[in-house]
């Protein structure tokens, strides 16, 4: 069997497996299954503003999945894209409303400058604890999860709260992302923004370092055998700390796409669980970037899909697919791994 | 401060320890075993959905309870066959079913009740009739088994043993992965259990209504260094403390920080800044037979 088969058949196994489970679970409440996924796929895909809707849903889990993605290469876990997410969307409304009168092509910079830094900051305590202490990055990036939601919360409710609101002050009006349908006229009334090309510009980034640079050559050596890197000399506590800190960039720019592009401001679980689903996107694109931005549009078809049909089932069908398809993909790629003896990437 | 120890408030912390403690004292027994369990906020979950459905549909607390119970191991059974059966990812495991059930519970609440987000209001521990809070008088038995299970029978010993040294465990005819589910089945049953707790307790489901306890029952074991007398106590210092900043709102405290005591402790904990952190050598990796 052609290789790239061998590597595909697990997830897109998983995702027809889902999708029937679901069916199965509609069938169970009355509704035809058909019907159901049809109006799903016709809604979201059909017609421009469907497809806005998806694009918006699909751009912060691209980052997100990058984010995991990026870290998987140097072999370290973060399950910490969730806290990033939430620490650089407030640093890049932060910078919106604090610096209101720099003009548009200083503030975009650096918003996208600080949300990149906050989420680096709060990933690279997660390395540096691994690189230090030897404590395993999975338990301190969840951890990290619910202390950057603690940490935002605090600065909402106790600091930069608009009354009677969960949000912060407007950004100025400078650093706004400009929507796609006032740009072009497509996407009617879809909140499908900019951060969009951001999203994908950061996807050929990962390439290139990962794939074309000695930094990214490095990463990979210490992901593929941590005794190599280290016999090899490198310096593998500071490479530890950088590939979470890049991670953590990644996942930090996530939030552009509701702070500049679509609210233009800060709100309290604005994310959505962006950063858990970001998990599951890495793992199915199997951590390759370009891969990643289909599988981010699949989930995005899903969040945005559970929207349109929930007048016939009830629109947490769409979460229990993402919860099942994740659960499927685990299960079979380590079947069809061991059945094809693919190596792990 | 004399009016901090009154009844009220101290049976206020028991009320909010149960939850952390009964996943807690499960996820010593998962991890012992080799296995780590972040689904216990999705059991948590599930279990206390459960429980409301089987309390609402027979008035009785005992089964409502018992369906938390079951419902709790069939979820873990879902964790144990895809990360021991199958040796996938135990986080992503855990990950996949928190989301599941805060789907499935919501779906169901919908099916059930009409309501995404709120259940009928169902009978409580109350109509049991008893002078006392059975939970708790249940979760001091579990503390005191569980200890007495773990560091003083055979099944203990070879919990530990799967979980520290899995390859010596099967040399010595040890099933491993038959071990490793027993204890994943067990965490199951007991987070289920806190589920059931919380739904009777609060006469109600609502969506989302474990709120991240799972996780703090995590945290709280590793501050507790696998130990399920450790475990307790991390929890009811958790307990103390939340309980706390609700009697004194105006403390000057704001409560995200308090909120943030578990995790920030977990994480001290874990870099050995308390003593050494010593959890099972096998933690969380999938035991591979060789031939």
């Amino acid at each position: 069997m052609n290789k790239y088969l061998q590597y595909a058949i697990g997830p897109l196994l998983s995702v027809i497996l889902s999708l029937l489970t679901g069916g199965v679970l509609i069938a169970l409440i009355g509704q035809n299954p058909v019907d159901v996924y049809t109006r799903l796929f016709v809604d979201t895909l059909g017609n421009t503003y469907g497809i806005g809707q998806v694009l918006f849903k699909a751009t912060p889990l691209i980052l997100t999945g990058l984010s995991v993605a990026f870290a998987f290469r140097a072999g370290l876990f973060n399950i910490g894209a969730e806290g990033q997410l939430t620490i650089g969307a407030f640093a890049s409304a932060w910078a919106g409303f604090t610096f209101t009168s720099l003009p548009w092509i200083a503030l975009i910079p650096l918003c996208i400058l600080t949300g990149f830094l906050a989420g680096a900051f709060w990933a690279a305590i997660a390395g540096f604890l691994k690189a230090r202490f030897g404590s395993h990055e999975v338990i301190n990036t969840i951890m990290l999860n619910f202390i950057a939601l603690a940490l935002v919360s605090y600065l909402v409710n106790n600091v930069y709260l608009v009354p009677a609101t969960i949000h912060t002050p407007e950004i100025s009006p400078h650093p706004e992302l400009v929507r796609f349908d006032i740009m072009t006229g497509l996407f009617k009334g879809s909140p499908f923004n900019t951060s969009f090309i951001i999203a994908i510009a950061a996807c050929f980034i990962m390439y290139y370092v990962i794939q074309k640079t000695p930094f990214g050559y490095k990463i990979k050596t210490l992901g593929y055998n941590k005794n190599a890197a280290e016999y090899a000399r490198m310096n593998t506590g500071r490479l530890t700390v950088l590939s979470m800190a890049i991670a953590g960039g990644f996942a930090g720019i996530g939030g552009l796409n509701f702070v500049n592009g679509y609210k233009h401001y800060f709100e309290l679980g604005f994310s959505d669980n962006a950063g858990y689903v970001g998990i599951a996107v890495a793992l199915i694109a199997r951590n390759n970037p370009f891969a990643i931005i289909f599988v981010a549009i699949f989930f995005g078809i899903l969040e945005y899909g559970g929207l349109t049909v929930n007048t016939m089932v009830p629109k947490e069908i769409v979460t229990i697919l993402q919860g099942v398809v994740i659960l499927l993909i685990i299960t079979l790629t380590e079947i069809f791994d061991r059945k094809f003896k693919l190596k792990k990437v | 401060m004399q009016d901090l120890f009154t009844i009220a408030f101290i049976f206020q912390t028991f009320r909010i320890t149960i939850p952390y403690l009964l996943p807690s004292i499960g996820a010593v027994y998962s991890e012992k075993g080799g296995v780590v369990n972040i689904a216990l906020e999705g059991i948590l979950l599930s279990g206390a959905f459960a429980a409301t459905a089987g309390t609402y549909y027979t008035g009785n607390v005992l089964f409502g309870t018992l369906c938390g119970v079951v419902c709790g191991v069939l979820v873990a059974l879902i964790h144990s066959v895809i990360t021991i059966t199958y040796k996938a990812n135990q986080i992503v495991s855990g990950i996949a079913i928190n989301i599941l059930a805060f789907g499935v519970t919501k779906f169901f609440c919908k099916i059930i009740f009409n309501s995404s987000s709120n259940s009928a209001r169902i009978p409580g521990l109350e109509t049991l009739g008893l002078p006392f809070n059975p939970f708790l008088i249940l979760c001091i038995i579990i503390i005191a088994v569980t200890y007495y299970v773990i560091y003083r029978t055979r099944f203990g010993l070879r919990l530990r043993a799967v979980g520290e040294n899995p390859e010596a465990a099967d040399s010595l005819g040890i099933n491993v992965n038959r071990i490793r589910y027993i204890g994943v089945l067990i965490s199951g049953a007991l987070a289920g259990l806190g589920g059931a707790w919380l739904a009777l307790d609060q006469h109600s489901f609502t969506d989302g209504m474990s709120a991240g306890r799972g996780y703090i029952a995590l945290a709280a074991m590793i501050i507790g260094k696998w130990n399920p007398l450790g475990a307790a106590a991390a929890c009811l210092l958790f307990g103390f403390a939340e309980s706390f900043t609700l009697q004194f709102q105006d403390s000057g405290i704001p409560t995200q920080f308090i909120q943030m005591l578990p995790y920030v402790l977990t994480i001290i904990v874990l870099a050995g800044f308390i003593g050494k952190a010593n959890p099972p050598k096998a933690d969380g990796i999938p035991y591979e037979k060789k031939d």
